[in-house]
C-alpha cells in the first residue's frame, strides 16, 4: 500500500495510490472500458452489475468524453476529455463513507487537517433511467467526489442496493498537488528523467477534439451512426435468448449495450454541435434510456444479472 | 416517572430536511404515546447533520387501564346475531352481561383491557414512526428494505427512572435499539454510553457536538459578527443561509478569509450570490463603501493547524469561481457598452413559449403596452417603451447564464452601461417585482409601467392559449403575475379600466392571427386558382351573392374551367379572402375570445377577494363592491370597498343596512306578487303623515348630496349621506304600514321604498352584504 505519511507527487501516484487503497479493501481492480462514454457509471461494470441480486466489488479509473466541455486547453479546470475514478460495491457496506475517508486519507487529505463535508446531492441520469440518493463530497468548500446510493438503474429497482463512488481526478489532483492550471499538472514523478506535466500529454488532443467536437465532427454521419446503434441494439436484443448453433441460452445483453452507449455519445458529439434543438434534445435522451431500459431488462435474465440457474439453459449442464 | 430519550443516528441528513424531521419526530412520536394512554410533562426534539433526538420528560410509567363496553343484541335475537357478537368480541356467552335496555333484554360485552408497560408502547410506537417516517425522499441501502433519508446507522432508545436506564426492546430491520452513540465524525473518540439526557448532552458536547440548531446557528452568527467587527467590517445578514450552515456542522468553526484583489471590482450582487450558491459563505462587507471585501465560512472541525488549509483551500475554490463571474461580467460589459444589440438580436432565437412566440416578439409586445400603461401610472411613454425594450436583455448574458437569478440586477448594470438613464435602469432591475407577497412594490413611473405590461402580457397571453392555472399546477406562475398586477395597481393608485387593456391585447392577438389565416387561404386560393380548379370569373359572381360564405362554398364545390390566371384572379383570391377573415374573424372573437377576457377578469377578483381578505376586508363587502359597474378599476373597487367597510362598522352603517334590506325585502315581495316593477313615480301629495313626508325630504336631501360624492368618487362622502337617512327610514317604518288597503297609498310607499333602494344601490349592492 502506498504510504500515505508523504504526500503524493504526481497524477498518476494518486490513481496508484486509490488503486492500491480500494484493491486491499478487496475490490476487483478493473481496466477502462473500451469505448467513448460520458462518465464511469456507463461501464458495464456499473450500469449493468448495480442489477440483479449477486453481490460485487469494483474500482476502476474511467476516461471520460463530455464533447460541450472542450475549451481547446485553455481553461484551468475544464476539458472535454478527462479521467473519473469509480467504485462499485454491491450490497453498499454500513462502512462505506469510513472507507470512503480512508481513500482520501490515502491521498494525503487529513480529515483532520482539511475540512470534509457530506453535502446533499441527488443523482439521476436521464439517459441510463437511474437516480439515487447521496451527497457531494466537499473538501474545504471544493467538490471532490459524488457519493450514491443507487435506487434504480435502467427503470429497475436496485435490490440490493449498490454504494457508488466518483472521483474526479483531475480536480482532486490538483487541489491535492496544489495546481492552478490543469496543464501544469506532473502526470509523472517530477522527478522522473523525463518529466511530464498533463499538458505535455493532453494539450495538443484538447485542441484538435474541440475542434473536431464544436466543427468538425460530420453532423449527417453522426445522425445516421445514431440510428444505426438505435437499431443495432434493439436488433441484438430481439434475437431468440437460444443460440441454435449450440442450443446455449445466450442473451446479448453486453453488446445491445455497447450499441447503447455509442448512441449516448453520438447524442453528446450532437450535442456539442450545437445541431440539437431544445425541444429534441428531450426526445433523444428518451430515445437512449429506452435502448438503456432494454438492456437492463435483458441483462437481469442473465446469470450475471442474478437470473437463477435454471434460467441460464440446459446446455449449462 | 420515567423520562424517555430517543436517537435515530444515521450518515448525513441534508440540511434543509433537518428542523422539519425533528419536528415530525417529537409530534408523530408523543402522538403515539398519548394515543396509547400514556402522559408526558415535556418533550424537546433537537437535529444535527447526522442525528434526529427526542427527549421526552416524566412519561407515565404505564397505561391506565381501558373499560370497554359494548352494546350486543337482545336476548330474543335470532342465535347468528349473538354467534356474530361473540366472534368480533372474541368473549363466550357466559360472559356477557344482560342489561335491560328500553324495552327488552340486551346483552352486553365488557372488555377490560390492562395498562401496559410505557417500554413497551414505547418500542411499538418508534417502531411505526420510524417505519413511516414522512421524509420528502428517501432510500433503501444494502441489502435491506428499511426506507431512511440516508443509512441508518443506530438508535438510542433509553427510559431513565429512579432504578436507572434501561434500554427500550426495540429491533427495526437489523438494528438493535441500545445507549450508546458516538460524537463529531472527525473529533469524537468512539461510540460511548449515555444514562440520561443531561449525560448525553454533556458527552455529546465533549465530544464535539453541539446538539441544538438554534445554539449552533447563534454560535456562528456571534462569532461571524464579532470577527467582521474586529476588521472594522460586518456581515451580510441571510437568515436562510444561517440555518442551512448550521444543518451542515456538528461542530461550528467560522474563518474569515479574504477575497482576491482583482475580483472586487464585481458588483456586489454577483460576489455575495456566487459565494453563497457555491460555497455556502457569507459575505462581509465594509459599512463605508458597502463593497463586499471578505467572506465567513464555517468549518465542522478545529483544524490542527487552525484552519489555514481549510481557508486556504477555500479561497482557491473561491478564486477559481470568482474567475468564472469576472470572465461573465467583462465579456458582459463589452457588449452592453456596444448598446446590448447583439442580446436584443440573440434573443429573436429563444423561444418564450411556442404558442407565444420568442423573447423577442414577447418584449415586442411588452414595449407596446408599457407606452400605452404610461400616461396612466405617471410616466414618460418614450422612456417606458424604451426601458420595456432592454429589461429583459440582460437574460442573453453570460452572468445570468450562470446565476438566473440575478436577472434584472444584472440588467439595470449593463443599461447604465449602455448609457442609459437611470430610470430605465432601475427598471431593468426592478420590472420583475413585486415576486412575492413580501416583496417590495415598486414606485417609479417608469418600473411601474414596465412591471406591470410584463405581467399583463403573460397573463393575456396565456389566458389567450388557455394556459391557465389549475388547482395546484400554475407552472407559469401566473397567481404570482395576478396579485403582482393588483399590488402594482393599488400601492401606485393606478387608475386603469383592466377590462380594456386585456381588450385590446386580445384585439391584437386575434388580429395578429388572423392575418396569418387570411395568408393561408389566400395563398391556397390562388393556388387552386393557378391549378385551374377555380375561375376568377366565378369567384367573382360569388363574390357578388350578398350571402358570401354561399358564395365561397360554392366555389369550393365548383371544379370549374381554368382561366389563366391572371391579375384578376389574384384580386379575386384576396377578395375572398378578406370576406372570409373579416366574417370569421367577428365570430371567433365573439364565441371564444370575449369569454376569455371575462374569465381573466374574473381570475383577477378572485385574487383581489384574498388579498383584500387579507388585509381584513370582509368577504362580502368585496361582493358589494364588485357588484357595482367599474369593478375592473381596482383602486377605484377598493376605494369602495373600504369606505364601505368602515361604514358598515358604524352603528348608523349597521342599521341602514337593516333599513335597506327592510324595505328592499318588502318591495322584492311586492313586486314579485304583483309582476310589475315598482320604480317610477313615488310622490309626496300622496304621502299620509309627517314621517312619509319627513322621508321624502330626506331622499330628496340624500340625492343631492350622494349624486355630486359618487362623481367625485367621495365614497366616504356618499355613504355619510346615506347614513342621514337611517333616522328618517327607521321612523317611516315604525310609523307607516306599507300594504294599506289603498291602491294608490300602497303604490306611492312601494316607490318611495325604491327610492331607497336606488340611492342605496348606487353606492354599493348591499344585497351582497350579510347581517
Amino acid at each position: 500500500m502506498a504510504d500515505s505519511a508523504t504526500l503524493p507527487r504526481s497524477f498518476q501516484e494518486i490513481i496508484l495510490r486509490l488503486q492500491a487503497y480500494w484493491a486491499a479493501k478487496g475490490c476487483a481492480v478493473l481496466q477502462p472500458y473500451d469505448m467513448e462514454v460520458g462518465a464511469g457509471t456507463f461501464h458495464p461494470a456499473t450500469t449493468l452489475r448495480a442489477l440483479g441480486s449477486k453481490a460485487w466489488a469494483a474500482a476502476y479509473v474511467q476516461p471520460s468524453r463530455r464533447p460541450t466541455d472542450g475549451r481547446y486547453g485553455e481553461n484551468p479546470n475544464r476539458l472535454q476529455h478527462y479521467y473519473q475514478y469509480q467504485v462499485i460495491i454491491k450490497p453498499s457496506p454500513p462502512d462505506l463513507q469510513e472507507l470512503y475517508l480512508g481513500s482520501l486519507r490515502a491521498i494525503g487529505l487529513d480529515p483532520a487537517v482539511h475540512d470534509i463535508r457530506f453535502v446533499e446531492d441527488d443523482w439521476e441520469s436521464p439517459t441510463l433511467g437511474a437516480w439515487g440518493l447521496g451527497w457531494e463530497v466537499w473538501c474545504d468548500g471544493m467538490e471532490v467526489s459524488q457519493f450514491t446510493y443507487f435506487q434504480q438503474v435502467g427503470g429497475h429497482d436496485c435490490r440490493p442496493v449498490s454504494g457508488e463512488l466518483t472521483y474526479g481526478l483531475e480536480r482532486l489532483a490538483m487541489y491535492v498537488l496544489g495546481i492552478d492550471h490543469v496543464m501544469e499538472m506532473p502526470f509523472n514523478d517530477p522527478q522522473s528523467p523525463i518529466p511530464l506535466k498533463y499538458g505535455d500529454i493532453f494539450r495538443q488532443t484538447e485542441e484538435e477534439y474541440s475542434r473536431h467536437n464544436f466543427d468538425g465532427a460530420t453532423t449527417e454521419m453522426l445522425f445516421q451512426h445514431f440510428k444505426d446503434a438505435e437499431a443495432e441494439c434493439e436488433r441484438l436484443l430481439a434475437f431468440d435468448a437460444i443460440d441454435p448453433k449450440n442450443g446455449k441460452r445466450i442473451v446479448m445483453a453486453h453488446p445491445a449495450y455497447d450499441q447503447c452507449i455509442k448512441a449516448s455519445h453520438l447524442f453528446n458529439l450532437l450535442d456539442a454541435r450545437g445541431v440539437i434543438s431544445v425541444t429534441e434534445r428531450q426526445a433523444y435522451i428518451g430515445r437512449v434510456r429506452a435502448l438503456a431500459k432494454k438492456c437492463a431488462d435483458a441483462f437481469v435474465t442473465t446469470e450475471a444479472g442474478g437470473a437463477s440457474g435454471g434460467a441460464s439453459g440446459g446446455a449449462a449442464a | 416517572m420515567p423520562d424517555l430519550l430517543i436517537e435515530l443516528f444515521s450518515e448525513e441528513i441534508p440540511a434543509r430536511m433537518q428542523g422539519k424531521a425533528a419536528a415530525d419526530l417529537k409530534k408523530l412520536v408523543t402522538d403515539g404515546l398519548v394515543e396509547a394512554g400514556l402522559t408526558y410533562a415535556g418533550a424537546g426534539a433537537f437535529s444535527t447533520p447526522r442525528r434526529l433526538v427526542l427527549s421526552v420528560e416524566e412519561l407515565t410509567a404505564e397505561s391506565r387501564p381501558v373499560r370497554e363496553e359494548r352494546k350486543g343484541p337482545r336476548v330474543d335475537a335470532p342465535a347468528a346475531a349473538l354467534e356474530g357478537f361473540l366472534r368480533s368480541t372474541g368473549l363466550t356467552k357466559d360472559q356477557l352481561e344482560i342489561r335491560d335496555d328500553k324495552k327488552a333484554q340486551v346483552y352486553f360485552a365488557v372488555v377490560e383491557k390492562p395498562g401496559r408497560k410505557a417500554d413497551a408502547i414505547v418500542a411499538e410506537v418508534l417502531d411505526s414512526v420510524i417505519r413511516n417516517f414522512p421524509w420528502p425522499k428517501s432510500m433503501r441501502w444494502g441489502a435491506g428494505s428499511l426506507r431512511w433519508v440516508r443509512p441508518l446507522q443506530s438508535i438510542l432508545c433509553l427510559m431513565v427512572d429512579e432504578a436507572g436506564a434501561r434500554v427500550v426492546d426495540l429491533e427495526v430491520d437489523g438494528i438493535r435499539a441500545g445507549n450508546t452513540t458516538e460524537g463529531h465524525r472527525f473529533m469524537g473518540a468512539g461510540r460511548f454510553a449515555v444514562a440520561s439526557f443531561e449525560d448525553y448532552r454533556v458527552k455529546l458536547s465533549r465530544a464535539k457536538v453541539m446538539l441544538d440548531a438554534a445554539e449552533r446557528e447563534a454560535q456562528i452568527w456571534q462569532e461571524a459578527t464579532n470577527m467582521a467587527f474586529a476588521a472594522g467590517l460586518e456581515v451580510v445578514e441571510d437568515r436562510g443561509l444561517l440555518t442551512e450552515v448550521a444543518g451542515l456542522v456538528e461542530w461550528p468553526v467560522v474563518l474569515m478569509g479574504q477575497i482576491g484583489e482583482e475580483f472586487l471590482g464585481l458588483p456586489a450582487e454577483v460576489l455575495q450570490t456566487s459565494m453563497k450558491e457555491h460555497q455556502k459563505f457569507f459575505s462581509v462587507k465594509n459599512p463605508k463603501t458597502g463593497r463586499i471585501e471578505r467572506f465567513i465560512t464555517v468549518a465542522n472541525i478545529e483544524a490542527a493547524d487552525g484552519g489555514v488549509a481549510i481557508l486556504k483551500g477555500n479561497q482557491k475554490v473561491l478564486a477559481a469561481r470568482l474567475s468564472d463571474a469576472r470572465f461573465f461580467w467583462e465579456n458582459d460589459l463589452r457588449v452592453a457598452k456596444g448598446g446590448m444589440g447583439e442580446w436584443a438580436e440573440g434573443l429573436r432565437s429563444v423561444t418564450f413559449h411556442n404558442k407565444l412566440g420568442s423573447q423577442a416578439e414577447r418584449i415586442d409586445r411588452i414595449a407596446a403596452l408599457a407606452r400605452e400603461i404610461a400616461p396612466l401610472v405617471g410616466a414618460d411613454a418614450a422612456m417606458a417603451e424604451q426601458a420595456a425594450r432592454v429589461a429583459k436583455l440582460d437574460l442573453r448574458s453570460g452572468m445570468v447564464g450562470e446565476f438566473a437569478e440575478l436577472q434584472g440586477v444584472m440588467g439595470r448594470y449593463y443599461a447604465l452601461e449602455a448609457g442609459l438613464p437611470a430610470a430605465v435602469a432601475d427598471a431593468c432591475r426592478d420590472h420583475y417585482s413585486p415576486l412575492g407577497p413580501s416583496d417590495a412594490v415598486p414606485v417609479e413611473p417608469v418600473s411601474v409601467a414596465v412591471a406591470l405590461a410584463d405581467k399583463i402580457d403573460t397573463l393575456t397571453g396565456f389566458w389567450a392559449i388557455d394556459e391557465k392555472p389549475t388547482g395546484s399546477k400554475d407552472p407559469f406562475a401566473l397567481r404570482r403575475a395576478a396579485l403582482g398586477v393588483i399590488r402594482l395597481v393599488l400601492g401606485n393608485g393606478v387608475r386603469v379600466r383592466l377590462h380594456d387593456v386585456f381588450e385590446n391585447r386580445f384585439m391584437d392577438a386575434h388580429a395578429r392571427n388572423f392575418k396569418e389565416v387570411r395568408e393561408n387561404i389566400r395563398a391556397s386560393l390562388v393556388a387552386d386558382l393557378m391549378a385551374g380548379r377555380r375561375s376568377a370569373a366565378e369567384t367573382e359572381t360569388a363574390l357578388t351573392n350578398p350571402d358570401w360564405l354561399h358564395a365561397f362554398e360554392y366555389m369550393e364545390a365548383a371544379a370549374a374551367v381554368p382561366d389563366s390566371v391572371n391579375e384578376r384572379d389574384l384580386v379575386a383570391a384576396e377578395k375572398v379572402a378578406d370576406a372570409y377573415v373579416s366574417h370569421y374573424s367577428g365570430v371567433e372573437w365573439r364565441n371564444s375570445e370575449v369569454p376569455k377576457i371575462r374569465d381573466l377578469l374574473a381570475f383577477f377578483h378572485d385574487r383581489l377577494k384574498v388579498f383584500l381578505r387579507d388585509q381584513g376586508i370582509r368577504h362580502d363587502v368585496i361582493d358589494a363592491c364588485l357588484a357595482m359597474p367599474g369593478n375592473d378599476d381596482l383602486t377605484l373597487l377598493v376605494k369602495r370597498a373600504q369606505a364601505l367597510q368602515s361604514f358598515l362598522s358604524s352603528e348608523d352603517g349597521t342599521n341602514l343596512l337593516q333599513g335597506f334590506k327592510r324595505a328592499n325585502n318588502i318591495l322584492s315581495q311586492a313586486e314579485a306578487k304583483d309582476g310589475v316593477e315598482y320604480s317610477f313615480g313615488a310622490d309626496p301629495k300622496f304621502a299620509e303623515n309627517d314621517e312619509e313626508r319627513a322621508l321624502f325630504n330626506a331622499l330628496d336631501v340624500a340625492e343631492q348630496a350622494i349624486g355630486p360624492a359618487m362623481k367625485a368618487e367621495d365614497f366616504a362622502a356618499a355613504m355619510g349621506a346615506m347614513a342621514q337617512l337611517r333616522a328618517p327610514i327607521d321612523a317611516f317604518f315604525t310609523a307607516v304600514q306599507i300594504n294599506t288597503d289603498n291602491p294608490v297609498v300602497r303604490r306611492n310607499r312601494l316607490n318611495l321604498l325604491h327610492r331607497i333602494r336606488a340611492i342605496c344601490a348606487g353606492v354599493a349592492d348591499l344585497t351582497k352584504v350579510e347581517g
